[in-house]
């Protein structure tokens, strides 16, 4: 009895002093993160745009119009395609390169280790204004470096960035260059934490370098994959820098990512209402990307 | 004693501090964007000897980012007294009423008259017979022309009418025998060339009060499906790719016709050098008919008075101060903006100059896009986009013109429940 009433009031206790030392920061959250949200989600269901900061009787509530208006939007689906597109492809493809770039350079056979690892993490701390100018040139039609190279190959020029075929391909090939450094730290990271042993008593076996791979490397490296995994498809979901320098969404609106749609809608026309509903929608599929590989990684 | 001199040292500099915030200036925020921003505060030593009582400060805004900068700082009640805009953002200001309308201060000026103005460029500014801002700069868009090239396809002026226009452009195609030349650059992510085509063939681009597009009229389906000839019929590049730098590619004839503005004059003097420098020119546009010089845009910059602002007057003086002539010229010297004023334009730097001769024809000769706060979406977003679209030959000009106002009377629906719930 006794005790289960110290239990109980030091719990009380606790929660106080808690909910002081936590306060600053639920403040900040509630301030800079929840109000907006909230007031997002709400001006979703209005058709807020400029009119409405000359007088607030100019805003209308037309409940679920704007969701809607995005289905009947072709540009929408361009846009929700494009992005798939761009994350279906370049999600998997950057973890590839990451991993494989991660276990060359903790092989133990290669040289100039921190030179490598610099020179691919480079880009990932480049600014990308920098990086889309040197890559518009690699991607020039009449005298870029990729044509260039492609040349010796017997293929003829590509308007990578101007031809609607090959632009996201262009785009796709930049972001991994631009991104993959970073999730490779991580994997390298990953691979220290997996102990040597393991190798050693697998070779004892006799166990070639693909069943290590296969049975060590992937199946310890699971929780750091997916914390990549997650990170990757977020932020792939938001493409919008790459596109909005490169090529404007163009040609044809065949890179128009949402984010990008969702920021010409919201701050270059201030169609605010509108913008929010395509944030909620792109909202709900980062949400249910993220649902869904966390299950499947239970399930394993 | 040595307290009471405390205090009365004390006293003294209190008084000193009351007198001083009294003969404090009055302090008038202006904003201006880009090299403007950066140049108009070498003019304003002048101003500031002439009216002692009043310290400008001016803030520089970059282009990019200006009208966001300024839609934010209306927002948030935070708006300069007096700002630059570029005559397109004019009526979006005005329908947040965020701007002053100016018809009496004009009334009593004695300085700022409008027939000192260019008739076109003005009437951007009005919106319901009232002036809403005076013209700072002006600008429009005339054609940029390889003469030596002209001459080799065998012509010895630049084209006057649309037909010229087509006829040279094939001539340069065969003269040059070239895939990769150009007659004409018209890229589709400038929706100038394509708005002008239309405005010269009278085109209404938007009808009903400017509620509902009417981009399918005769009128712009004729300007539209020409100016798009000259994509189909490769005598202009459809990608835009190509082009990472209009004065190499002009340099290199990969184009020998472009359609721009005086903002380029001075890059492609650097670029077309030595045996170049007299092998191009500038010409006005060309009509539809024969009454040439055909129609442009009435392009440039404006300067507002904000609405809330507490310093009005002495904002409208600035705006008297930067519209001198005087001014005006020394603005032009700094970075060569063209005057809005009429009267500049007599001084014998214009006079002589072959290529401010050729804008000031044009000048006289100006039209202004539709005045709705929705302009700039239209243009930029849904014009380019579709004319893009033509120019790919993804839509016919029917299609591509149907699914255009398509687009635009949803942009405009907002619009016309405002001029409903305004006429109840």
């Amino acid at each position: 009895m006794n005790s289960s009433k110290y239990k109980y009031d030091s719990g009380l206790g606790s929660k106080k002093s808690l909910i002081i030392f936590l306060s600053p920061a639920l403040l900040a959250i509630l301030i800079f993160f929840f109000i907006p949200v909230i007031s997002a989600f709400i001006m979703s269901f209005t058709d807020f745009s400029i009119y409405a900061l000359a007088d607030w009787n100019y805003i209308q509530f037309i409940g679920l119009d704007n969701y809607f208006r995005l289905f009947d939007d072709p540009l929408f689906w361009i846009a929700l395609k494009n992005t798939f597109y761009f994350v279906i492809t370049a999600g998997p493809l950057s973890i590839i390169a990451s991993l494989t770039a991660a276990i060359l350079l903790s092989s133990k056979l290669t040289a100039f280790k921190s030179f490598f690892r610099l020179s691919f993490f480079l880009p990932v701390v480049t600014t990308l204004v920098a990086v889309a100018i040197v890559w518009r040139f690699i991607y020039h039609p009449n005298f870029g470096l990729l044509n260039y190279f492609l040349s010796y190959f017997g293929i003829s020029p590509i308007d990578w960035l101007g031809d609607p075929v090959w632009a996201m391909p262009a785009i796709i090939l930049m972001a991994i260059w631009k991104s993959f450094g970073y999730n490779m730290i991580i994997f390298i990271a990953g691979l220290q934490n997996i102990p040597e042993q393991l190798y050693e008593a697998a070779e004892i076996e006799g166990a070639n370098s693909w069943h290590k791979f296969h049975h060590i490397t992937l199946p310890l490296l699971a929780p750091t994959t997916l914390f990549v995994g997650i990170i990757t498809l977020i932020g792939f979901f938001q493409l919008f820098a790459e596109p909005y320098i490169m090529t404007q969404g163009g040609p044809l609106n065949s890179t128009l990512s949402i984010v990008q749609y969702m920021y010409q809608e919201g701050f270059r026309w201030w169609n605010m209402g509108y913008s929010a509903a395509i944030a909620f929608v792109l909202f709900t599929i980062i949400f249910t990307g993220s649902i869904i590989q966390l299950k499947m990684k239970k399930n394993d | 004693m040595y307290q009471v001199g405390k205090i009365a040292v004390l006293f003294l500099i209190f008084i000193l501090g009351c007198a001083n915030s009294e003969n404090d200036p009055t302090v008038l925020k202006f904003w201006a964007m880009g090299a403007e921003g950066e140049y108009v505060s070498q003019l304003l030593p002048e101003f500031e000897k002439e009216n002692p009582n009043i310290e400008v400060k001016v803030q520089q805004v970059p282009w990019t980012a200006a009208q966001e900068k300024l839609i934010t700082a209306f927002a948030s009640d935070k708006l300069p007294d007096v700002f630059q805009l570029g005559n397109t953002w004019v009526p979006q200001f005005h329908s947040l009423s965020a701007i002053e309308n100016l018809s009496e201060y004009v009334e009593k000026s004695t300085s700022i008259d409008e027939s000192n103005y260019f008739p076109g460029i003005w009437d951007t500014n009005v919106l319901d017979s009232t002036i809403y801002g005076i013209p700072w700069y002006i600008d429009t868009r005339v054609l940029y022309y390889r003469s030596d090239i002209l001459k080799k396809a065998g012509f010895d002026h630049p084209p006057r009418t649309w037909d010229e226009l087509y006829e040279i452009s094939k001539s340069i195609k065969k003269v040059l025998a070239d895939k990769n030349k150009y007659a004409i650059y018209l890229p589709s992510n400038e929706w100038a060339p394509f708005v002008i085509w239309g405005l010269q063939n009278n085109a209404t681009l938007l009808k009903s009060n400017n509620s509902y597009g009417n981009f399918s009229s005769p009128e712009f389906k004729e300007a539209f499906a020409f100016i798009t000839k000259f994509h189909k019929e490769k005598l202009a590049p459809i990608g835009m790719t190509e082009v990472n730098n209009v004065f190499q590619a002009f340099k290199d004839e990969y184009f020998s016709m472009y359609i721009s503005g005086p903002w380029n004059i001075k890059d492609f003097k650097l670029w077309l050098t030595d045996s170049l420098e007299n092998s191009w020119m500038i010409a006005p546009l060309p009509a539809p008919t024969d009454e040439y010089p055909g129609a442009s845009l009435a392009g440039g910059s404006s300067l507002v008075i904000n609405s809330k602002s507490e310093v009005k007057q002495e904002a409208w003086k600035l705006i008297e101060f930067l519209s001198r002539k005087k001014v005006q010229l020394e603005f032009y010297k700094l970075l060569n903006d063209l005057p809005a004023v009429k009267s500049a334009w007599m001084d014998s730097i214009f006079v002589n100059d072959k290529f401010l001769k050729v804008f000031y024809t044009q000048f006289l000769n100006v039209k202004a896009t539709p005045k709705i706060a929705e302009w700039e979406q239209i243009a930029f977003s849904k014009i380019q986009q579709y004319a893009e679209y033509t120019v790919r030959e993804v839509m016919t000009v029917d299609e591509a013109l149907a699914a255009l106002d398509k687009d635009i009377n949803e942009i405009l629906k907002k619009r016309r429940w405002l001029l409903d719930k305004n006429e109840q």
